[in-house]
């Protein structure tokens, strides 16, 4: 394969890898500060998404759509978390997979009820052409874009966690719940202001995505499951490993896909390797997370 | 006469911290020998890598002649090695004849039968039945765990590790959180476990502890600084500095 | 204990009885929904002994099925049809596949554990997809069924329903008996507090393992029925989601009862036929009732009816 490929597959990797990181993020805060399981972050990637087209279409301005899904998912989000979610805090694991399981079918035919099935999406046009770079690569512009706002997003996140004094109290909380509380912050607001947050990243990453893959109802289901892999590979509850698990799907899983492929195609048939490849580089990503959960069962950067 | 539990050199530290250093102890069949030593002197982990539950980083554990420092907690329960907890450990959704009756199966092994009703074991319900007269729950067999008294719930978590008849008992601090009614029961009950099987008690009440145990061992960060009869023990002044603090006037 | 078998008698009687009251009410269509609701009855209660008796939470076990329905629609596609080959081979490769997955698995706990199932199940889902000799995404259709002895017919569905009907007997009689055996009560102490039980002596890994094969294989035996009933598998009956429907089941119908797994997954497909005559959003519907489930009536629609056992 030549080096050309390998760089082109590899920035795939960064910015597949990015925009899970916008979603592990989310799911990694809530789950380790809040102890809960949330199935339906996907169902919030997929509702960001068709804000994000229909907002598009209706004000004729991608930046716009984007923005405006950006805040109504947030808002969202809050309104969930207030109204349903607060009560699964306190419960078991089992019942919280059960009710974000039952929110998954509600928002999915919900959103087919009030948008239909699938809408378009399409990139602004001054950024769906190639863009050359460096050693005769041509590369999407749109892709390009992603992995900049990715970086910027990580580092604004790494600078809120780290440096502000919410990022504090989220940190505090994620390492220890009981005693934040004991402490006397607002527990309850900064639950709903972290979820906001969260569902506000779903919604970045479903509208840059969605000119890239196709904004559909049941879109949340798969990536949802990948970003749990992150999240259970870099450790719950910490961003740090959230990025780190991130890049490294998102490598697993975008060069496994062609260089397995590659490697195949000289020792099988051709219409073994097409199929193989795909197949085990998905299977891959699973065989990384039970291999890091058998071998380093908190995670490779545990936060308790 | 080689004892029944003889512990060689355990060492155990977590990261930086050393939690068992080189420990070496002895009990002998048929004592009450009670282990005592400051907040953090390392007792529950060490009840935890005797019980099998935690793995050493090195030395050996003999158990009646055997070595059985590579066996787990059930295998070790099966040799006649039981513990009991400091915090409560009992079956919630089973009355205390069958937390008992459970006590027993889980020493007999077989516990793989997926056919027999177990209820109709009469053997099985009738040693039950025997632990329970003696550690005097027998009226309340029926009963759900929720019903019983504090002090009961204790009196059963000590009884759970004499459904099998063991050879030697771990007693983390059983009498915790009694009054002096029922320590004093507790206390007679140890006693009397004597004449079936030893005890290595883990017991804060130092009072109770010198009145009823054969040798006493004290642990301290880690390690054993005395062992021996509880007079000899009380006038080491190691241990008191390290623990008593001013020795009392002779009696 | 009496009234309890007399009951489960009526109960039998009453699921005997029912082609001839469908045919009597000339709605026999409906005999391919009962059909259907049996063998996810099945499936359900094997996840019911796995999570419900067990303790433990899956979020995987779709991919048993899944398993045992290609175990059975390879065989079929390949020619071979001997019932007693079918289930060899279901058992086998179910078994195998449990446990080398529980094997691993197990040495999880939490959330972790239901993780680690979950990536199983995908992998075996990705799998499925690949398999471009036998369907691949668009999944595996077979024109025959497997043969049972005496001439029985699957393709009749009356035959079907019957075989069906006695193979969920057969599991529950299974299920009763382990639940009042040793065996059964060591699972119920170990659920309730596993330190504790190995503490005593119970050899925990191993007994949890044993319940997770055995699951698992009940829920192949499910799958093989599956295709002998639809003629048709898809890798889509691997995906957690689908683990998400059994789960549903389980919850609904009540964990760790008898018929838990029977009524859940009997409440859900007739919840479902119901609103799919009326809307096309059943699924909509389908969540809300489960979501009220879950805030509302925590042991589920069996645990209304049952007592409280000493």
């Amino acid at each position: 394969m030549t080096d050309v490929l390998f760089i082109e597959q590899a920035l795939n990797g960064l910015q597949f890898g990015l925009m899970l990181f916008l979603l592990a993020a989310g799911l990694t805060i809530v789950f380790g500060v809040m102890d809960m399981i949330n199935l339906a972050h996907g169902s919030l990637y997929m509702v960001g998404a068709f804000l994000a087209a229909w907002l598009t279409a209706l004000s004729g301005s991608f930046w716009i759509g984007v923005a405006g899904a950006v805040l109504l998912t947030a808002l969202f989000g809050m309104a969930l978390e207030v109204t349903l979610l607060r009560t699964l805090y306190a419960r078991d694991h089992l019942s919280q997979v059960l009710a974000t399981f039952a929110l998954i079918l509600i928002l999915n035919d919900g959103v087919k009820m009030v948008f239909g099935t699938d809408l378009p999406l399409s990139a602004p046009a001054a950024l769906d052409g190639p863009v050359p770079l460096p050693l005769g690569l041509v590369y999407p512009a749109w892709r390009l874009l992603i992995i900049g706002v990715g970086l910027a997003l990580a580092l604004l996140l790494w600078v809120l966690v780290q440096k502000t004094r919410v990022g504090a109290l989220v940190r505090a909380g994620a390492s220890n719940r009981e005693m934040s509380s004991a402490m006397g912050v607002d527990v309850a607001r900064l639950f709903t202001l972290v979820f906001g947050l969260g569902a506000a990243l779903c919604a970045v990453a479903g509208s840059l995505l969605g000119p890239l893959l196709a904004v559909q109802v049941g879109m949340g289901e798969n990536i949802l499951i990948l970003a749990f892999v992150v999240i259970v590979i870099g450790g719950i509850g910490s961003i740090r490993g959230a990025l780190i698990g991130s890049l490294l799907v998102g490598a697993v899983d975008t060069l496994g896909r062609t260089l397995l492929q590659h490697g195949l195609r000289e020792a099988l048939p051709p219409q073994w390797a097409s199929a193989a490849g795909p197949a085990l580089a998905s299977i891959a990503v699973y065989v990384l997370m039970a291999g890091v959960l058998v071998w380093r069962p908190q995670g490779l950067f545990p936060v308790r | 006469m080689s004892a029944l539990l003889d512990v060689r050199g355990l060492n155990k530290r977590f990261g930086g911290l050393v939690v068992t250093d080189q420990l070496s102890l002895q009990v002998q069949a048929g004592e009450v020998h009670a282990l005592i030593g400051p907040n953090g002197a390392g007792k529950t982990t060490l009840v935890a890598q005797l019980a099998g539950q935690l793995a050493s980083d090195s030395g050996t554990v003999h158990f009646d002649g055997h070595d059985i420092t590579k066996l787990v907690a059930h295998q070790r329960a099966r040799r006649g090695l039981l513990r009991s907890f400091q915090i409560t450990r009992l079956f919630k959704s089973l009355s205390v004849r069958e937390n008992m009756a459970f006590a027993v199966q889980a020493s007999q092994g077989r516990s793989f039968a997926a056919w027999a009703p177990v209820r109709r074991d009469t053997p099985l319900f009738e040693q039950a039945q025997a632990v329970l007269e003696r550690i005097g729950l027998a009226a309340k067999a029926d009963a759900s765990i929720e019903q019983l008294s504090h002090g009961e719930r204790r009196a059963l978590e000590v009884g759970l590790t004499l459904a099998g008849r063991p050879r030697l008992v771990l007693l983390d601090e059983p009498m915790a959180g009694m009054g002096a009614q029922e320590s004093d029961a507790m206390a007679a009950l140890i006693a009397s476990l004597r004449r079936d099987c030893a005890v290595l008690l883990i017991e804060h009440d130092v009072d109770a502890v010198f009145r009823l145990a054969d040798t006493v061992s004290v642990l301290v960060n880690g390690a054993i600084i005395a062992s021996g009869r509880p007079d000899a023990v009380r006038g080491d002044p190691a241990v008191i500095a390290a623990y008593l603090g001013e020795p009392e006037d002779a009696a | 204990m009496t009234i309890n078998r007399w009951l489960h008698l009526a109960v039998l009687a009453a699921a005997i009885a029912l082609p001839w009251a469908l045919r009597a009410f000339g709605a026999e269509f409906y005999l391919s929904v009962a059909s259907k609701i049996l063998v996810f009855a099945i499936a359900a209660t094997s996840l019911n002994l796995l999570l419900g008796y067990g303790g433990m939470v899956s979020l995987g076990h779709a991919a048993f099925v899944g398993l045992g329905a290609y175990a059975s629609g390879v065989l079929l596609s390949e020619g071979v049809t001997s019932s007693g080959v079918h289930g060899l081979v279901t058992v086998a490769i179910t078994g195998i596949a449990a446990l080398a997955i529980g094997a691993i698995s197990l040495r999880t706990r939490g959330v972790y554990f239901i993780m680690i199932t979950l990536a199983f199940a995908q992998m075996l889902f990705y799998l499925a997809n690949s398999i471009k000799g036998y369907g691949g995404d668009e999944g595996l259709t077979v024109r025959t069924r497997m043969l049972l002895p005496f001439g029985i017919d699957l393709r009749q569905p009356d035959s079907f329903y019957f075989v069906a009907l006695a193979v969920l007997a057969a599991v529950l009689l299974l299920l009763s008996r382990f639940a009042a055996s040793r065996f059964g009560r060591a699972v119920q102490a170990l659920r309730d507090d596993e330190l504790r039980a190995e503490a005593l002596g119970l050899p925990t890994f191993a007994c949890k393992l044993v319940v997770f094969v055995a699951a698992g294989v009940l829920a192949g035996i499910a799958g093989a029925l599956s295709v002998n009933l639809q003629g048709y598998v898809s890798p889509n009956a691997l995906h957690w989601t689908q683990s998400g429907t059994l789960l549903v089941m389980v919850i609904l119908g009540g964990a760790g009862t008898l018929w838990g797994g029977v009524a859940g997954a009997a409440a859900l497909l007739l919840l479902q036929e119901l609103l799919a005559a009326r809307t096309e959003h059943w699924e909509f519907w389908t969540g809300w009732v489960l979501l009220a489930v879950v805030l509302f009536a925590r042991r589920g629609l069996a645990g209304l009816f049952a007592r409280r056992s000493t």
